[in-house]
């Protein structure tokens, strides 16, 4: 838990253009900087286009979704096929996370999809924060798409 | 702004401005019920009538809601019309897609005709979210809606990624608006809730009081001023006896009263636990002489509710405030300083501009004003708050307001977990009995797997 990354690694966080819920993103914030982490938050409700322009600005490590009101399968699923268009963006490592969609446990059904469609992992919120903290270990190895990192089971 | 108005005046003026909502909630007080009001809102005309319906025939004295959805909040009727003609899922009621007129014969079937004397039987509050909200607004002015809310900052910060100048012309027109009718609609500031956790009492104070004096600014005079439950039933008392001060000095000449949200944060998993701290929250409003409470359901944690599940929680409600009405004083209010803290961030803004709109887009410009953890572009996110050993919630950070904060020998920056753990202090202090056995819940942190057991 209590790992540093070295170097410092820079990380986009960010929610999803129809999602307002900000603690999530806060939350998400201050356990990337308690790591060593720098972070760009983007914030709640961010149109699709800022998230790119972020990204190809401060080519950070990797980019973050957090999602919780269950429009993620439905905004995220946009969100990468856009950023997976775009060739400089093309081996930027993404992930995403949350409440997925809106059937609670059966909201793992959204993860083959998005990981399918570009993810470098998708990290439904029963799956506990585990596996992003396992992802966090994997980022100086080469990306290996696709990937499917959710397990759905609580750790 | 208009010249203070002496307080005998000031009660004449605010008989005479009573809407058909405000009468309703003051002749309720007066006979000594809490009025109490769901969140509700449901994408067809039909279930929307239904779910109004079951409201009305609580064993409750109840006004009713329409909560919109998502679409509509952003200005997206297109999409909201898209979902009526598919049959598409909406998270609330589309008033714009549905227009006007179906909306008009919506309330009158439901709360009956506005009568001769200027009331209704059943009030209907429209409760939507949202920061740029003028085709909204015209489409409730020309349906006859009787109340709503929000406000240039409460409905922008948390929400919206919208400048908060843009939002305050937005309101400004919508406000004006409203004052240009003859029988105006009920206008209540959300600046009582901001992230609904973690954001000190004073300033949710002051912030409720400026969108108040916002409002009065550009002409209504019948408002409401909102506070949301906190973690700590003293303090909470302290601080809508302060919001009661603040308001009774600064908006003499409105006929305004308080309404108390249910706690809006991280909130109970089980039935025992949400009941309890719906519970708390009645008994607040009792106490604090607060007019209106809207309440929460169990389902909260987990869904939207159904009608029944909102039903059942506002006569559970209604039956506590009458257990309290009938009790003496159990909880002492704390003497923290919320009034005085509130007062001085209320005067330092307003003398930031000639204009109340001016000062509270120049206040956040200058982290005057600043909501702790608040992501918007235009909050300076330098203030923090912590929930402190006794359960008060408290300043951490001052940021650049003109608070004085006092500095903990033992006070570090919040960890990842800590604010988990401060985010979730209502959910355990109310789940704690129903959880000995152990309980999942959906995002657990490593540190916390001590309350995962065998369930």
């Amino acid at each position: 838990m209590s790992q540093v990354m070295l170097p410092a690694k820079r990380f986009v966080v960010s929610s999803v253009s129809s999602d307002a819920h900000m603690w999530n993103l806060v939350f998400l914030q201050l356990l990337l900087e308690e790591q060593g982490a720098h972070v760009t938050n983007l914030g709640a409700c961010v149109p699709d286009d800022l998230i790119i322009e972020e990204c190809r600005r401060s080519r950070p490590d990797a980019l973050v979704i957090s999602t919780v009101n269950g429009h993620g399968h439905l905004d995220g699923l946009r969100l990468i096929r856009r950023i997976r268009e775009e060739p400089d963006l093309a081996d930027l490592r993404v992930v995403i996370g949350g409440k997925l969609g809106v059937r609670g446990a059966e909201n793992i059904v959204f993860a083959e999809e998005l990981a399918l469609s570009g993810y470098d992992a998708v990290f439904e919120a029963d799956g506990g924060i585990e596996n992003f903290q396992e992802f966090l270990g994997t980022l100086d190895a080469p990306a290996e798409r696709p990937a499917l990192a959710s397990s759905g089971v609580a750790a | 702004m208009n010249a203070p108005i002496r307080s005998s005046e000031g009660a004449v003026a605010a008989a005479r401005t009573q809407g058909r909502f405000s009468r309703y909630v003051h002749g309720a007080h007066a006979d000594g019920r809490l009025v109490v009001q769901p969140r509700m809102g449901f994408a067809d005309l039909a279930t929307m009538r239904e779910g109004l319906l079951g409201v009305r025939g609580a064993d409750a004295t109840a006004t009713g809601t329409i909560t919109l959805d998502s679409y509509t909040r952003v200005n997206d009727h297109d999409s909201a019309r898209q979902a009526l003609r598919t049959g598409a899922e909406l998270n609330g009621f589309p008033l714009v897609a549905h227009g006007p007129d179906a909306t008009r014969q919506l309330l009158d079937s439901v709360s009956g005709p506005v009568s001769a004397s200027g009331g209704r039987d059943f009030p209907v509050q429209v409760r939507h979210g949202s920061a740029l909200p003028y085709p909204l607004f015209e489409a409730m002015v020309a349906a006859g809606v009787d109340a709503t809310e929000g406000g240039p900052v409460s409905y922008c910060l948390p929400y919206s990624r919208a400048p908060i100048s843009a939002a305050v012309k937005a309101w400004a027109q919508c406000c004006e608006l409203i004052a240009a009718q003859p029988d105006p609609m009920h206008l209540e500031s959300f600046g009582g809730c901001m992230l609904g956790q973690l954001c000190p009492p004073s300033l949710l104070v002051a912030l409720s009081v400026l969108e108040g004096l916002f409002f009065r600014e550009h002409g209504l005079s019948d408002i409401s001023l909102s506070y949301a439950q906190q973690t700590h039933p003293g303090q909470d008392l302290e601080a809508i006896a302060a919001l009661r001060r603040l308001a009774g000095e600064r908006l003499a000449e409105a006929d305004w009263h308080v309404v108390l949200y249910t706690f809006m944060g991280v909130f109970p998993r089980t039935p025992v636990g949400s009941f309890r701290i719906l519970e708390e929250s009645v008994r607040l409003a009792v106490r604090s002489g607060s007019e209106r409470l809207i309440v929460k359901t169990p389902a909260e944690a987990h869904r939207i509710p159904t009608i029944a599940e909102n039903v059942d929680a506002l006569e559970f409600a209604a039956s506590i405030a009458r257990d309290e009405a009938g009790r003496g004083a159990e909880v002492a209010p704390t003497e923290s300083g919320v009034y005085e803290e509130a007062r001085l961030l209320v005067d330092s803004t307003l003398e930031l501009a000639p204009t109340v709109g001016e000062a509270l887009i120049r206040a956040f410009e200058r982290g005057h004003l600043d909501v702790p953890y608040c992501l918007h572009q235009d909050n300076a996110n330098k203030s923090r708050a912590y929930v402190d050993p006794a359960g008060m919630l408290q300043w951490a950070e001052a940021g650049r307001m003109p608070l004085r904060v006092e500095r903990g020998a033992s006070r570090r920056p919040v960890s990842a977990k800590g604010l988990l753990t401060m985010l979730g202090f209502n959910e355990q202090r109310f789940d704690r009995e129903q959880l000995t056995n152990g309980h999942l819940r959906g995002l657990q942190y490593p540190g916390r797997t001590a309350r995962r057991g065998l369930s």
